[in-house]
């Protein structure tokens, strides 16, 4: 007689708390090892890409924010590199360090999340204390230039809102002059532990015609040996006048994936570091009034500043008609935006690319034949924030 | 003190610009030599390639893209959907492609009318399969070929194709925790106010370029 084997359907989520967010995957068992994933995405669906089409375009920008909500000002550069490619304006060169500064602070506010939880996932506690204390301090830092801790909105076509304190500026340096040491402790919990390598080495193996096949980018991609990083590639903003380096991985599992998260932090550091030190004088948003708004002393004096603040804060500014596509090196990956404009003051479609998308999308791939326990592991070193796949 | 000059051009200051402009303007020469009937237009513009195809040769000319030892597109970045409510051809998918090797990017667009059906490119590139679910989803554009085409982003049950032009921002449904039937219900969506949206646009003044860019515009018509 033929013993008939059935497998077991799994409800994986949506209230999950290893799922990072609101994830519901099905999943296909047999015994303890996965034969197939479906994920169920869209949970946190807010339409955004219909929102921004009914916005003028700096009404738009704070929906970037929302986006991959624990990075927002990298997804805001995105979308004002696209804008400005429109324009064809150029941004003040002070401007340009404050905004890499930012996305620098968030791309360690992301890789501290991403390794701290990804360890908590596979039953380290202690990493996500000592993180979560760091990105405190980054969050103020946050709050300090652009008033909000999460939801910065602080880039803006032509620029940034307005200039940084100095006291600030002294501040990040001395962060940055600390932090490495934080990341040398959160090393020496995680590293060469045994248990966190068990459960991550040769877990979610992608090779890297696969990285490529499955649209990956990012770490995901770098992970897997292949040497690209848009910040060197398709150097935007001043990161091609910086010295820092990419760190590529070897075997392209979760814990090669770990590995450049590390070394992408203390790169990080240093290109803030490096920034400090040559951040030049000047304006910080486009001189050009009929795009950024005046300040506030010449409101009071000059008529024509207050006509150009009124038309501003209600037509906004006209985009020539066109359409392009700006991508940015965000923590998770390739975040781009498609704009296309129709020649007025609202984006006619705004198409965004978020990186987790593509991840999310390859879990099915990389899950099957690991073990259910795997499961939290590969979802953790994907890096998927539900902000940016949903939309 | 220091101040940057704003009228510097982009392409003097970053010199791979230049080169990628190049590179563009080769790759476009080439592409149009070797597949000559298939593409329609082609432009490059903001430093960008677009190519226009008819949606009948769309997956021979990705194939085409994607195995080419000078193309070498073999990431597909992402298929953005665009409608045109008032065009004959409605619908516009935009393809966008990145070549690693060569560093390169690269847009591809079809346009087509409503209720025409698409060949699927997952075959070629299997992360196509959940970025035209998505196009599925906010357009109604469906797939041939498609493994498992079903929504993704939306509701279950979800009616309607939210990113098309004629789709209210509104929405039809709205849901809420019902204490009395201890579920969550649909309702149709009652707003206090109608959604209100402001036309602020001047019709008297635009900025310097946009004169410009109207110039323009009545010059070409007149020739």
């Amino acid at each position: 007689m033929v013993k008939k084997t059935k497998s077991l359907n799994l409800n994986f989520g949506p209230q999950h708390p290893a799922a990072h967010g609101v994830l519901r995957l099905i999943l296909e068992l047999d015994g303890e090892v996965v034969e197939k994933a479906d994920p169920h995405i869209g949970l946190l669906h807010r339409g955004t890409e219909k929102l921004i089409e009914q916005k003028t375009y700096t009404q738009a920008l704070p929906y970037f924010d929302r986006l991959d909500y624990v990075a927002p000002m990298n997804q805001e550069h995105a979308f004002a590199l696209a804008a400005e490619k429109l324009l064809k304006i150029e941004v003040p060169i002070r401007a340009k360090y404050i905004r890499v500064i930012f996305c620098e602070i968030g791309r360690i506010l992301s890789h501290i999340l991403n390794v701290t939880t990804q360890a908590l996932d596979v039953g380290a506690l202690t990493p996500s204390l000592w993180g979560f204390e760091e990105r405190e301090t980054l969050m103020t830092f946050y709050e300090r230039a652009s008033g909000s801790r999460l939801h910065a909105n602080y880039f803006r076509t032509g620029g940034v809102h307005q200039d940084i304190p100095i006291k600030l500026v002294d501040d990040i340096e001395k962060f940055c002059k600390s932090f490495p040491k934080i990341i040398d402790d959160l090393e020496g919990l995680l590293t060469d532990n045994r248990i966190f390598k068990q459960r991550n080495v040769e877990i979610g193996v992608v090779s890297k015609q696969e990285a490529l096949d499955h649209s990956f980018s990012g770490v995901m991609l770098r992970g897997s040996g292949v040497p690209w990083d848009l910040r060197r590639s398709q150097p935007y903003e001043i990161y091609n006048e910086l010295d820092f380096k990419i760190p590529i991985g070897k075997n392209g599992d979760c814990y090669d994936r770990y590995l450049c998260r590390i070394e992408e932090m203390r790169e990080s550091v240093k290109i803030i570091l490096q920034c400090i030190e040559r951040l030049p004088k000047g304006p910080v948003k486009s001189i050009d009034g009929k795009i950024s708004p005046p300040n506030r002393d010449d409101l009071k004096q000059s008529m024509e500043a207050l006509i150009h603040h009124f038309k501003l804060f209600t037509e906004g500014y006209r985009v020539p008609k066109g359409d392009v596509y700006t991508a940015v090196e965000a923590p998770k990956g390739e975040f781009g935006v498609y704009l296309i404009s129709d020649g007025s003051n609202k984006p006619y479609r705004c198409k965004i690319r978020a990186p987790g998308f593509s991840h999310l999308q390859a879990m099915d791939y990389l899950i099957r034949g690991h073990m259910l326990a795997d499961v939290p592991a590969v979802l953790g070193s994907l890096d998927i924030v539900f902000g940016e796949v949903d939309r | 003190m220091e101040f940057y000059n704003f009228k510097k051009k982009l392409e003097e200051k970053e010199p791979y610009k230049g080169n990628m402009i190049d590179n563009l303007k080769k790759l476009e020469t080439y592409l149009n030599s070797e597949l000559s009937i298939k593409i329609q237009n082609s432009l490059i513009e903001n430093n960008e390639l677009l190519i226009e195809v008819d949606q009948k040769d769309l997956v021979q000319v990705i194939q085409f893209l994607k195995s080419d030892d000078k193309c070498k597109f073999r990431q597909l970045i992402d298929i953005a959907g665009v409608d045109y409510p008032s065009d004959e051809n409605r619908f516009e998918l935009v393809y966008l492609f990145l070549s690693h090797e060569n560093n390169n990017r690269i847009k591809l667009s079809i346009k087509f009318k409503i209720n025409q059906i698409i060949n699927s490119i997952t075959k070629i590139f299997p992360s196509a399969n959940w970025m035209e679910r998505e196009v599925f989803d906010m357009y109604g554009i469906k797939f041939k070929n498609h493994p498992d085409l079903r929504r993704i982003l939306t509701d279950y049950g979800f009616k309607g194709h939210p990113l098309r032009k004629d789709f209210p921002l509104t929405g039809f449904n709205e849901v809420r925790y019902s204490e009395k039937e201890k579920k969550v219900v649909y309702e149709p969506v009652k707003l206090e106010q109608n959604y209100r949206n402001f036309d602020f646009e001047s019709p008297w003044e635009g900025t310097s370029y946009l004169k410009e860019i109207k110039k323009k515009e009545i010059d070409g018509k007149k020739n």
